[in-house]
């Protein structure tokens, strides 16, 4: 085998896409990545991890500012922030993850290729080099993994400076005294939560009427009354007609959907997050044959595209837009191409928002269960009862387990609380294996723990829990 | 649309689903089979009433179900496909959009972990074809590793199970049924003769071209014998009869059963009136029976009215054999391999094509000498094809 030829091309190195070539390349399979921009794809550089870099470092300036009082810590209202500072803890961390891709690729002798990757057919990918070189390498499969981008909103032109998307909003020079989010899914309530706790007045226009489709309704309704006490406006069911930019700030134009008066809503950053949309740009699916549906690449159940030899998996595929989602997908996909029967489990992926308190969910929601005329039973505990919540003063919020009526087997967990985002971990994990609610509660927690909160949730939907 | 199971002939109650042919999900089209059914006599299929997609299935193959009984549903005029785990839960209808794993049969064998899953599935094996050591009975890696290796151990020595066990069709149930009946009712004797296929056989070389041609079938040795059956049964009226209570029921119609192996069992359909057909009708009958037991088309009626059965073990090398009855009727003929044989033909041995014949009787009213009697009338008939045309 030549230097340009792969058993394995992956296009992009997001979550999916580096997973997939290090498994390929673990499994024994020649893996070259090709990567235009920098390894590790939105989630490391522009989404999951920095954000959640400044979600921490915001939330101890929060505490710091007003809540460590009640501990007895008193800080003389001497708490300052340095924005600066703030940033450069989020890019080392950015920078040492990036790094750390290179060395697995190194490590598993995956061929990073620099480069943006046009398909040149079944078994052949162009790859114009960051260097000024094409090179063409030839693969026995090719997985597609170029993951998404930000949807732009008809007349709200992005600058990121001041109307930004994700990105611009991971990296403002200063707090905005105002800031106008458009759309409050998660990364927009994971993004205002920053700013709003360096001190933005944030206003979250939102088209539903409801925050966070999807999530469990009873949680989304918690979720934002605990949000709102941090001050964060909402204003549902309004849609925003159009965005201008001038000397003074922002102008954004809002009016309510089911009709009335329109408003303007002056900002000095507007955050565009209403969803994001698979990005395959350049990549010349079509000229290869290769199906795509709403932009979406079509799939069979095997990540095999309408082209035999062409696979794809995350973000530019369907279902849920989740970095782990993704890695999973990734595993699947060079262990199908190595031979072996991948498979992914959609029906426990977990979902996490990253605020305060955080949110955090598997399977499926009661809503969807009422639907569906699933018979159920809910079990919901409360963080109130639980002694080491009390004691981190972590009190909001609660767990909800849901099992089926019949065989008591579990159908979906939602968590509101502090660690939600670790806690649901058990919970997916006892999904897996097609655990009961009796399950879960008869597995030993330890205690005082915040986890107790979700065996007391199984056991109350099993039976009974015992502490409340 | 709901599918019921149909009519399927007088007396019958209840059949058994042998096996579905569509998935839940799959598309159908219009008398497109989705379903087979196994009765005492014989297989149907049921075709689809519209075309649409496969919307459920209520009665799981292996399962007995009654005439009239809803066993599925179809949805008229959806397209099929929507199976897949990938379909958006607001269109589909509830009991698809619930998760599988509510149905009460997944609380019977517990789902194994990821890991256990993906090895059951690289090992070809389902989660209930394993003895799984997990919390609940559930399948674990190990498990697979340990139930997997056993086929390939089996070269050195049959490792597999020392036995298995499979419900009996309701096909071969009946046969078992009514074999052990035919002997238990008749008073069942056989008497042996042995037949030179010389002749027959000079003629159908001298003849097999031409009949062909003119016939579109192939000239068989079958109808000759069953024309020198109806020969016999003329003269010997007593292997033509059955016991009707006190009485002895005597036809004077000719309809002789063919007895022809298939993939589920022995069927015996009835070629009709013999007496009335020529050597090319029986063999036209025999060959369209032998294509639809080949196909499981063959229906009640065609198997029902027998007055007399041929059997023909000669097809499978048997050198003799004693048949059963095939109750209510009092005779049946068992045709068997030609084999030469050193003959005495006058002073002199030659080596012949010799075939044994049997015929097994019910000796409560067939004598003896009827019998026996029968029997030189088919052999003489056999050995000199002239007697079947002149009659004598």
């Amino acid at each position: 085998m030549s230097e340009s030829e792969f058993d394995v091309v992956v296009i992009g190195a997001g979550p999916g896409g580096y997973v997939a070539a290090i498994k390929a390349a673990q499994l024994g399979l020649k893996t070259a990545c090709v990567e235009k921009a920098a390894l590790g794809g939105c989630c490391l550089n522009v989404g999951c991890i920095p954000s959640k870099a400044l979600l921490h470092s915001s939330h101890l300036f929060a505490e710091a500012t007003h809540g460590l009082d009640k501990f007895g810590v008193k800080l003389g209202g001497k708490v300052a922030l340095d924005l600066p500072a703030m940033m450069a803890h989020k890019d080392q961390v950015v920078g040492a993850s990036v790094k750390g891709i290179e060395f697995l690729f190194r490590k598993n002798k995956v061929a990073h290729v620099k480069g943006a990757a046009t398909i040149a057919g079944p078994n052949a990918v162009k790859v114009a080099g960051a260097d000024g070189k094409a090179v063409e390498l030839k693969a026995k499969a090719i997985v597609v993994a170029t993951g998404s981008e930000s949807t732009p909103l008809p007349g709200v032109e992005i600058d990121e400076k001041r109307i930004v998307t994700s990105t611009g909003a991971l990296a403002l020079a200063e707090v905005p005294k105002k800031m106008v989010l458009i759309g409050a899914g998660v990364i927009g309530l994971e993004l205002g939560s920053v700013w709003r706790r360096l001190g933005a007045e944030v206003e979250v226009v939102e088209f539903l009427d409801r925050i966070c489709p999807g999530m469990d309704a009873e949680v989304a309704k918690n979720f934002q009354r605990l949000l709102e006490k941090q001050g964060l406006k909402f204003r549902l069911g309004a849609k925003v007609t159009g965005a201008k930019s001038g000397k003074s700030g922002v102008a954004v134009m809002v009016e309510p959907v089911k009709g009335g008066a329109a408003e303007t809503l002056q900002a000095d950053v507007v955050l565009v997050a209403i969803g994001r949309r698979p990005y395959t740009e350049g990549l010349g699916l079509e000229a290869a044959g290769v199906k795509t549906e709403k932009g979406r690449v079509v799939i069979d159940e095997h990540f095999r595209s309408s082209v035999p030899s062409i696979f794809a998996i995350g973000d530019v595929v369907r279902g849920a837009m989740l970095a782990h989602k993704a890695e999973d997908e990734g595993v699947a996909v060079a262990e199908i191409i190595a031979g072996q029967k991948g498979h992914v489990n959609y029906d426990a992926i977990p979902g996490v928002v990253y605020t305060a308190p955080e949110v955090a969910w598997v399977g499926k929601t009661e809503d969807e269960l009422k639907a569906a005329g699933v018979p159920c039973r809910v079990g919901k505990v409360a963080f109130m009862g639980n002694g080491r919540a009390r004691a981190a003063g972590a009190t909001d919020g609660f767990c909800k387990v849901i099992a089926d009526a019949k065989t008591d087997r579990i159908l979906g967990v939602h968590i509101l609380g502090a660690e939600a985002g670790t806690m649901i971990a058990e919970a997916v994990v006892a999904m897996e294996f097609g655990g009961s609610a009796e399950d879960l509660g008869r597995v030993c927690h330890a205690h005082p723990s915040l986890n107790e909160t979700v065996k007391e949730a199984a056991l109350a939907a099993w039976s009974q829990a015992i502490h409340a | 649309m709901d599918i019921k199971i149909p009519s399927l002939g007088e007396s019958i109650t209840e059949a058994t689903i042998s096996k579905w042919f569509k998935k839940e999900g799959d598309a159908v089209a219009q008398d497109e089979p989705v379903l087979e059914l196994e009765t005492d006599k014989v297989t149907v299929e049921v075709p689809a009433a519209a075309a649409g997609r496969l919307d459920r299935i209520l009665a799981a193959a292996g399962s007995t179900v009654k005439i009239g009984e809803v066993v599925g549903a179809i949805a008229a005029g959806a397209a099929g496909g929507t199976a897949s785990p990938i379909r958006s839960a607001p269109s589909a209808p509830p009991k698809a959009a619930a998760p599988a794993t509510a149905s009460p049969a997944a609380a019977a064998a517990p789902m194994p972990g990821p890991a256990g899953r993906k090895a059951l599935a690289e090992a070809g094996l389902s989660a209930s074809q394993v003895q799984g050591s997990g919390k609940d009975g559930r399948v674990t890696k190990a498990d697979v590793a340990a139930g997997g290796a056993a086929p390939a151990k089996a070269a050195a020595r049959a490792a597999g199970p020392r036995e298995t066990r499979s419900k009996m069709s309701r096909l071969r149930q009946r046969i078992a049924e009514r074999l052990k009946a035919a002997q238990n009712t008749a008073a069942m004797l056989t008497t042996f003769n042995e037949v030179d296929m010389g002749n027959v056989m000079r003629l159908r070389d001298r003849y097999k071209d031409n009949f062909e041609k003119r016939h579109g079938v192939r000239m068989g040795f079958m109808s000759f014998f069953v024309k020198a059956c109806v020969q016999a049964l003329k003269e010997i009226p007593a292997v033509n009869a059955e016991i009707d209570g006190d009485e002895i029921v005597y036809k004077n119609f000719y309809n002789i059963g063919v007895a022809v192996g298939t993939a589920q069992g022995l069927v015996v359909p009835v070629l009709r009136d013999c007496d009335e057909l020529s050597l090319a009708g029986i063999e036209k009958a025999i060959n369209e029976y032998g294509k639809r037991a080949r196909d499981g088309k063959i229906g009640l009626e065609d198997l029902s009215g027998g007055t007399f059965t041929i059997s023909n073990g000669g097809v499978y090398g048997s050198l003799n054999s004693t048949p059963i009855l095939n109750p209510p009727q009092s005779g049946i003929l068992g045709m068997h391999k030609i084999q030469p044989r050193p003959m005495a033909v006058g002073d002199k041995v030659e080596i012949r094509p010799m075939m044994y014949l049997a015929l097994s009787y019910d000796h409560r009213i067939v004598d003896g000498r009827e019998a026996v009697t029968f029997l030189v009338r088919v052999k003489e008939c056999i050995e000199d094809p002239e007697r079947l045309l002149l009659d004598v």
